[in-house]
């Protein structure tokens, strides 16, 4: 009996001693993974900023807001790429964020269970598509369709018609801001997509039922309890899709244009800001060359920051405002 | 996601260079200019059936050629914009040139045949000065009477990438016309006043041959590959002149490579009837005094053998080889610079 509960008890002891010491290696694992992302991104913005000091010792603030680059008298200015990477991405949200949205409602609302699946599937493989393949379907099918049939349509249509007139000014060259913004949303539309629906479908069925039952019609059940209780899912997909467009090159490359100028019509073209560290650094010669680029990374780190900051800043506010 | 790729870039090319100079000690390094990589990648096939010998050439761009022969982690660099004498110097380094090609102006005009249409430098200029912005404008059709010329908007393409393409295409506009030498200049990659950009040569034939009433500027087997519009020059003799490896090689053989330093000479607008005005060669630097003389002979003798066993392949690939007066003066130059210990290890 004695001998029993001993041996129990020893093997009990070591077997505690060794789920501690599992427990410790874990916790050291698992900890020096954490700290090893934050080392390699604080190397990153390190060598970023290493990088683009000739460039900003040299141009200072004006770098931020000088259009012009030229690599013939060494005059950089990131205003042509940084207003492109903006502006492509706005137009990406505005057609990929409605048009997610409405898939991930149909999909958890209103789809048949049959084509549930198909539907799921397509939106995966959608996402799975490199870039480059994009990029290439962009300038060989999209935009000669864009520049035979839409922009034509689209200068004729706003001639006269102040502001937008501008905005959809000729020649139709069928690749551009706008183009490239079209090949974006079409790029982020799984990632907002799958996002929003998985956090639809965490809405309980019984408050949906309720709403039904109260004699709610699916529209008023999808703006007044699934987007209310699911805001936080939605726009959390939204950033992620938002960060892919400010941040997608090859595609972008493709289809923009690649011209360093601000224009006010959406038709022309323009350049982002990897997209021109993608078309120039191979070629670069020159350290205040190499290192205008390199600064172009840095405000695009920058802005990705911001973005992800606002977005924060946005769910704080909201959260604060439901008072919870 | 930009910062990761140029990482990832990065890594990529010091993998690369490592791998390179340790693993494949018997093989030649080379990086550089995308322009000669597929006949360089023909050349070094046929050599490696004969001798064994491989060559490992990362095609990265001429820039980055010259950045990886600075930091020595390959035995020679490729470039399309020749060195200036005083950088090889300083570097303790020559260059010679290695094949020729061809730039030529394609067009998409509806109606207009190859070579039916002709241009000279001046108006070529002018179109990518945006001085010139509709076909029937009086310049070209000066040039061109009995060709039937759309009152059309130009839509000029150029290359988005740094390359020795545009390097060569605007040193020819800076030497024609005043004005782009002064408002744009001559470089890989321009500040252009007008027109969009395609990356490669693929991204600006794609643009060419997608958009009405465009022009551009491609490598002639681009040009010839894409059975694109291309446009007859008028040379500096003021001859008209077709593009074509004749044309080409007629420009490098009136160039007097003998009076330059370092064989620095742009073949642009060159004298002679036949010359065609935007001729490009492709130059190799290597160290005259080589870490190790040993690889740096093994590539000499593949050189070597691309001038005097390669003529055919270049032909096929539409580019064109070196004049063998030309090739007896870079030999020559092998003997007179690549040392080590005070001899030469070219004899």
């Amino acid at each position: 009996m004695n001998t029993v509960a001993s041996t129990t008890a020893g093997s009990n002891s070591s077997a505690l001693s060794r789920n501690k010491l599992l427990d410790n290696l874990l916790r050291i694992l698992t900890r020096s993974a954490a700290i090893a992302v934050l080392v390699m991104l604080g190397g990153v913005i390190l060598s970023l900023i290493e990088g683009s000091l000739p460039a900003l010792k040299t141009f200072g603030l004006s770098f931020v807001h000088t259009e012009s680059w030229n690599p013939v008298t060494e005059k950089f200015g990131a205003a042509a790429p940084i207003y492109g990477t903006l502006m492509t991405s706005l137009i990406a949200m505005l057609i990929g964020i409605p048009l997610s949205i409405g898939i991930a409602i149909f999909i958890t609302e209103l789809c048949p269970p049959k084509l549930k699946r198909p539907i799921s599937t397509a939106i995966e493989l959608l996402a799975g598509i490199p870039s480059i393949i994009y990029g290439i379907w962009g300038l060989f099918v999209l935009a000669p369709l864009l520049q035979k049939y839409v922009q034509p349509v689209l200068i004729n249509t706003f001639d006269g018609v102040p502001g937008l007139q501008n905005l959809f000014a000729g020649p139709p060259y069928g690749i551009g801001i706008l183009t490239a913004g079209l090949i974006l949303s079409i790029m982020v539309l799984p990632f907002i997509t799958s996002i929003t629906r998985d956090v639809f479908e965490t809405v309980p069925p019984m408050l949906k039922e309720s709403a039904y039952g109260l004699g709610c019609t699916t529209w008023e059940v999808v703006r007044h309890v699934v987007l209310p209780f699911t805001k936080t899912g939605v726009i959390g997909g939204v950033m992620l899709g938002l960060g892919r467009a400010l941040g997608e090159t090859m595609a972008v490359t493709f289809v923009i244009g690649n011209a360093h100028r601000i224009s006010s019509s959406l038709l022309a073209p323009g350049t982002t800001i990897s997209a021109s560290i993608a078309n120039e650094f191979t070629e670069a010669d020159g350290e205040l060359y190499t290192s205008s680029l390199i600064a172009l990374g840095l405000i695009l780190f920058v802005i990705t920051f911001i973005v992800l900051a606002a977005a924060r800043l946005m769910l704080a506010r909201m959260r604060r405002a439901e008072g919870k | 996601m930009t910062i990761r790729k140029t990482l990832a870039r990065v890594a990529l090319a010091t993998a690369g260079a490592v791998f390179a100079t340790s693993a494949m000690a018997a093989d030649i390094s080379g990086a550089g200019a995308t322009f000669p990589y597929p006949i360089y990648a023909k050349w070094a096939d046929a050599y490696k059936k004969e001798t064994g010998i491989g060559l490992n050439y990362q095609s990265i761009g001429s820039g980055g050629g010259i950045k990886q022969i600075k930091a020595k982690t390959v035995t020679f660099g490729a470039s399309d914009k020749p060195l200036k004498p005083e950088e090889l110097d300083a570097m303790g380094a020559i260059q010679w040139p290695m094949v020729m090609g061809g730039v030529v102006p394609v067009v998409n005009i509806p109606g207009i045949k190859p070579g039916e249409m002709k241009l000279d430098g001046a108006t070529l200029a002018d179109i990518y000065l945006g001085k010139i912005t509709k076909w029937n404008d009086a310049a070209i059709a000066k040039l061109n009477p009995g060709v039937k010329l759309p009152k059309m908007a130009i839509a000029v393409a150029h290359r988005s990438d740094g390359s020795g393409t545009t390097f060569n295409f605007t040193y020819y506009l800076a030497d024609v016309s005043p004005a782009w030498k002064s408002d744009v200049g001559v470089e890989a990659s321009v500040e252009w006043p007008v027109g969009i950009g395609g990356k490669g040569n693929e991204g600006v034939a794609a643009t060419v041959t997608q958009t009405q009433g465009s022009i551009g500027y491609v490598e002639y087997a681009y040009a010839l590959q894409n059975k694109m519009t291309y446009t007859d020059m008028v040379n500096k003799d003021g001859k008209t002149v077709a593009p074509s490896s004749d044309t080409f090689a007629a420009a490098a053989a009136n160039a007097d490579w003998s009076n330059t330093k370092n064989f620095y000479l742009i073949l642009a607008n060159q004298p002679g009837a036949d010359s065609w005005p935007m001729t490009a060669a492709t130059f190799i630097i290597m160290y005259k005094k080589p870490e190790s003389a040993a690889d740096s002979m093994t590539a000499l003798k593949f050189f070597d053998w691309a001038y005097k066993n390669g003529q055919k392949m270049a032909g096929e690939l539409d580019y064109v080889p070196m004049p063998t007066s030309v090739i007896e003066l870079v030999e020559k130059s092998w003997m007179d610079n690549i040392k080590e210990g005070g001899k030469s290890i070219w004899n």
